[in-house]
C-alpha cells in the first residue's frame, strides 16, 4: 500500500507535525531555557548566594511604561537575555579547526537528542488523538538507539577543533558514554521483562492499569509478587538514574568538560550559537532522560484517581467533566513530573564532586555493570518461580 | 509503517532548527577581524605546542571493543525479557535457565577481562 | 513503503557507501558509513523489520563505527594524498565488479523462491521483537547458545591482543 498517496498521510502528517512542533517549541525548549535559570538560582541557593534577579522584560522601551516588567523572584527574563545574547554574538570560528566538521558538530550533538523525544508517550490522549508523535513498538530501544548516535557530535567536536583539550575531552566523553549505555540498557531489562513489550506506550498502560512500577501501591493492594519485585525495581530505577547522569555528561561524571583540567572540554574552541546548540543538546538529553525514567519507572502521564484523556479509569464522580480536560491534566502532570526530576539533577549536581576518571570506569564497568546484570536474573527468577 | 513517517519528520524539523538557529547566528554576529593569537588552538594563553591531537591510552579502545561484545549480548537481553512471561506461562521455566547460561557464558570473558586488569585504569 | 521513500533512502545508502571509498579523509569515510546505516535502518522499517532496524542502529551506527573512529584517531591516520590516476588498475577493478554483477544476476535469474509473492502479513503492527524472542527461545535456542560461546571467544581474543600493552 502506498502510504505517501493513502487518505489518512495529511491527517497524519499534519497532527504529526503539529504535536512535533507544541514538544519541541513549546514545551522543550522554553522548559530547557528556564532549566538553566533553574539551575543558576538552585546554584546560588545552595551556595548562599542570590543568582541572577534582575533581568526583566523590558517594558520600559514601549512609550508609556517606565518600569521594567520583573515579576516574582525576578530574574525571569534571564533565559530570553541568554538567547538573545548567544544570537548576537560574534560568530566566530578559529583558523586552525577543520570547518565543515567544526560546524557539523553542534548539530550532530543537538538533533539525536530531539529526535528521541519522538517516541515518548507525553500524555494519553487530547481531542482523540494520541499524545505521542510515533507510537511505535520498540520505543524503549528508539530511544537507545538514537541517543548512541549522540556521541558524534561529541567526538566530533574533539577532532574537528584541532586543539588538544577538545580532543582529550571527547575521547574521554565517548568511552564514558558507551560504558554507561551498558549499565543503562541492562537495567532497562527489569522494566521490559515485567511489562513484556519495549513500546513505551504498553509499558505507561502496564503501569495505569497494575500501579506505577516505582510505587505499585498506586493501584490500590499489594501482593506478595508485587512486594518481591519491589526491591529488583528500586535498584533498577537506582543504577537506570545513575547511568542515565552519566550519559547526559552531568556532574558528577561531567569528566569530557571538567573546568578544573579540560578548560571546557570538548566545546573550548566553540562560541556563540554553535556553543549554544550543545548547550541545547545537554540539557534537551536531559529533559529526555527525565522523560524515560518518568516513563519506565513513575507511571508516565498517569496520576491515581485521575481519568485518561479518553475519560477512561479514574474516579467515577469525576467523569462529569469534559476529557479534554482531563487530557490537559495528563500532559501536566508528565512534565510535572519531568521538572521534578530535573530539578533532581540539578540538586545533585551542586552537591558532588566530581569522580576521578579511573573511579568513574571502575563504577560503570565493575560495579554497576555486575549489579544491573544480577538484578536482570533476580527479577526473572522472581517472575519466573512465584505465584 | 506509517506510524515510523513521524519520526522522519521529527529529523525534518531537528536538521531545520539547527541549520535556522546557525544562520540566524551569521547573519546577526559578524565575524570581527582575526589575528594570529586569535587563529590559534587555546592553550591557556601560552603559544601551542605541539602536534593537535596527542596519542592516547590504549585502554579507550579496549573499552570500545568489550562494548561492542557487551552491548550483543544486551541485544539478545531484550527479545529475551518481552517474551519471558508468556513463555513461562506457556513453557514452564526453560527460558530463564537458557538465558542464564547464555549470559553465563559470557560472564566467564568478563571476569577474565577483569582478572588481566583490561577494566583497571589506575595503572 | 512507499516508492518515494524506498527510492530516497536505498539512494542515502548507496551514495553514502560509494562516498566511504571516494572520501580521502578516513574520519569522513567513517562518518559516511554511518548514514549509510542509517539509510540501511530506514530501509529495514520499510520491510516492516522494526528490530532489526533498530538494532541496526544501535549496534553498527553507535558501537562498532564509535571503535572505528577510535581506532582512526589512535593511529592518527592523515587524509590520504591525492594520486595519479593507474589506468590498467582501474580498468581490472572495473573489470571485477562487472564479472560480479553479471554473476549476481545469474543467480538471481535461477532463485526460484524470489520469484514467489509473500502473503501479506495478517496482522496490521506486528510486534516483531515478540516474534524474534519466540523464535529466538524455541526453534533456535541451539544457535542462541554457539553465539555466547563466539561472543566468548572474541572477549579473551580483544584481551589477549591488547595484553602486551596492559603488561
Amino acid at each position: 500500500m502506498d502510504f505517501l498517496t493513502s487518505s489518512d498521510f495529511w491527517f497524519l502528517s499534519l497532527t504529526s507535525l503539529a504535536k512535533t512542533i507544541f514538544l519541541i517549541f513549546l514545551v522543550v525548549l522554553p522548559m530547557v531555557s528556564y532549566t538553566v535559570y533553574a539551575e543558576r538560582r538552585v546554584s546560588a541557593l545552595i551556595q548562599d548566594r542570590v543568582g541572577p534577579n534582575r533581568t526583566g522584560f523590558p517594558t520600559s522601551l514601549i512609550p508609556g511604561f517606565t518600569k521594567d516588567f520583573s515579576p516574582f523572584l525576578g530574574g525571569l527574563g534571564q533565559p530570553v537575555a541568554d538567547a538573545v545574547k548567544f544570537l548576537l554574538k560574534e560568530d566566530f570560528v578559529p583558523g586552525h579547526v577543520n570547518k565543515l566538521y567544526f560546524w557539523l558538530a553542534p548539530c550532530l550533538a543537538m538533533m539525536p537528542a530531539i529526535v528521541t523525544l519522538a517516541a515518548i508517550p507525553f500524555g494519553s490522549e487530547f481531542l482523540g488523538v494520541k499524545m505521542v508523535v510515533a507510537d511505535i513498538n520498540v520505543g524503549l530501544l528508539f530511544m537507545f538507539a538514537i541517543s548512541s548516535v549522540s556521541v558524534y557530535g561529541i567526538v566530533l567536536a574533539g577532532w574537528s577543533s584541532n586543539s588538544k583539550y577538545p580532543f582529550l575531552g571527547g575521547i574521554r566523553s565517548t568511552s564514558q558514554m558507551i560504558s554507561y549505555e551498558l549499565c543503562m540498557g541492562l537495567s532497562a531489562v527489569p522494566v521490559l521483562l515485567v511489562c513484556g513489550s519495549t513500546g513505551l506506550s504498553s509499558i505507561v498502560n502496564y503501569q495505569v492499569r497494575e500501579g506505577w512500577l516505582l510505587a505499585p501501591f498506586t493501584n490500590g493492594g499489594l501482593s506478595f509478587r508485587e512486594i518481591a519485585l519491589w526491591v529488583p525495581i528500586i535498584i533498577a530505577f537506582i543504577t537506570f538514574t545513575i547511568s542515565m547522569f552519566a550519559e547526559t555528561n552531568r556532574l558528577p561524571f561531567d569528566l569530557p568538560e571538567s573546568e578544573t583540567e579540560l578548560v571546557a572540554g570538548y566545546h573550548t574552541e566553540y562560541s556563540s550559537m554553535k556553543f549554544a546548540l550543545f548547550f541545547l543538546g545537554e540539557y534537551t538529553a536531559m529533559i529526555a532522560g527525565s522523560a524515560l525514567i518518568v516513563v519506565l519507572f513513575l507511571g508516565g502521564w498517569h496520576l491515581p484517581f485521575i481519568p485518561d484523556g479518553a475519560g477512561q479509569g479514574g474516579l467515577n464522580f469525576l467523569h462529569a467533566i469534559p476529557s479534554w480536560i482531563w487530557g490537559l491534566v495528563n500532559i501536566t502532570a508528565f512534565f510535572a513530573k519531568v521538572a521534578v526530576l530535573l530539578l533532581v539533577f540539578i540538586w545533585i549536581r551542586w552537591t558532588l564532586p566530581r569522580f576521578r576518571y579511573d573511579q568513574l570506569m571502575k563504577l560503570g564497568w565493575l560495579y554497576l555493570f555486575e549489579i544491573a546484570l544480577v538484578n536482570i536474573f533476580l527479577t526473572a527468577g522472581i517472575l519466573a518461580f512465584t505465584k | 509503517m506509517s506510524e515510523y513517517f513521524p519520526i522522519f519528520l521529527q529529523v525534518v524539523v531537528a536538521i531545520g532548527f539547527a541549520a535556522s538557529a546557525l544562520l540566524v547566528s551569521v547573519v546577526l554576529g559578524k565575524a570581527a577581524k582575526t589575528n594570529k593569537a586569535k587563529d590559534s588552538a587555546y592553550e591557556c594563553g601560552m603559544p601551542a605546542e605541539g602536534g593537535a591531537q596527542p596519542r592516547f591510552s590504549v585502554k579507550f579502545y579496549l573499552v570500545a571493543m568489550l562494548f561492542i561484545l557487551f552491548d550483543i549480548e544486551i541485544v539478545f537481553m531484550y527479545p529475551w525479557a518481552v517474551v519471558f512471561r508468556e513463555h513461562i506461562a506457556a513453557h514452564g521455566p526453560g527460558i530463564f535457565w537458557s538465558m542464564l547460561s547464555f549470559a553465563g557464558v559470557l560472564t566467564v570473558g568478563y571476569v577474565y577481562a577483569i582478572m588481566k586488569g583490561a577494566l583497571d585504569w589506575k595503572s | 513503503m512507499s516508492p518515494i521513500l524506498f527510492y530516497l533512502f536505498a539512494a542515502m545508502t548507496l551514495v553514502f557507501a560509494v562516498a566511504v571509498v571516494a572520501n580521502r579523509n578516513p574520519v569522513a569515510s567513517a562518518l559516511s558509513l554511518v548514514v549509510s546505516f542509517l539509510g540501511l535502518a530506514a530501509l529495514f522499517v520499510g520491510l516492516d523489520a522494526y528490530f532489526i532496524a533498530v538494532i541496526q542502529v544501535l549496534v553498527y551506527a553507535g558501537a562498532v563505527m564509535v571503535l572505528f573512529l577510535f581506532i582512526i584517531m589512535l593511529l592518527n591516520i592523515q587524509a590520504e594524498e591525492r594520486r595519479k590516476i593507474n589506468v590498467p588498475a582501474y580498468a581490472a577493478g572495473g573489470l571485477v565488479t562487472v564479472a560480479f554483477i553479471a554473476q549476481l544476476w545469474f543467480v538471481l535469474q535461477k532463485f526460484e523462491l524470489g520469484k514467489t509473492a509473500f502473503a501479506p502479513l495478517a496482522e496490521k503492527h506486528v510486534d516483531d521483537v515478540r516474534n524474534v524472542g519466540n523464535t529466538l527461545f524455541s526453534t533456535h535456542n541451539l544457535p542462541f547458545q554457539v553465539i555466547g560461546v563466539l561472543i566468548l571467544v572474541a572477549t579473551i581474543g580483544v584481551v589477549v591482543l591488547s595484553k602486551r600493552e596492559l603488561k
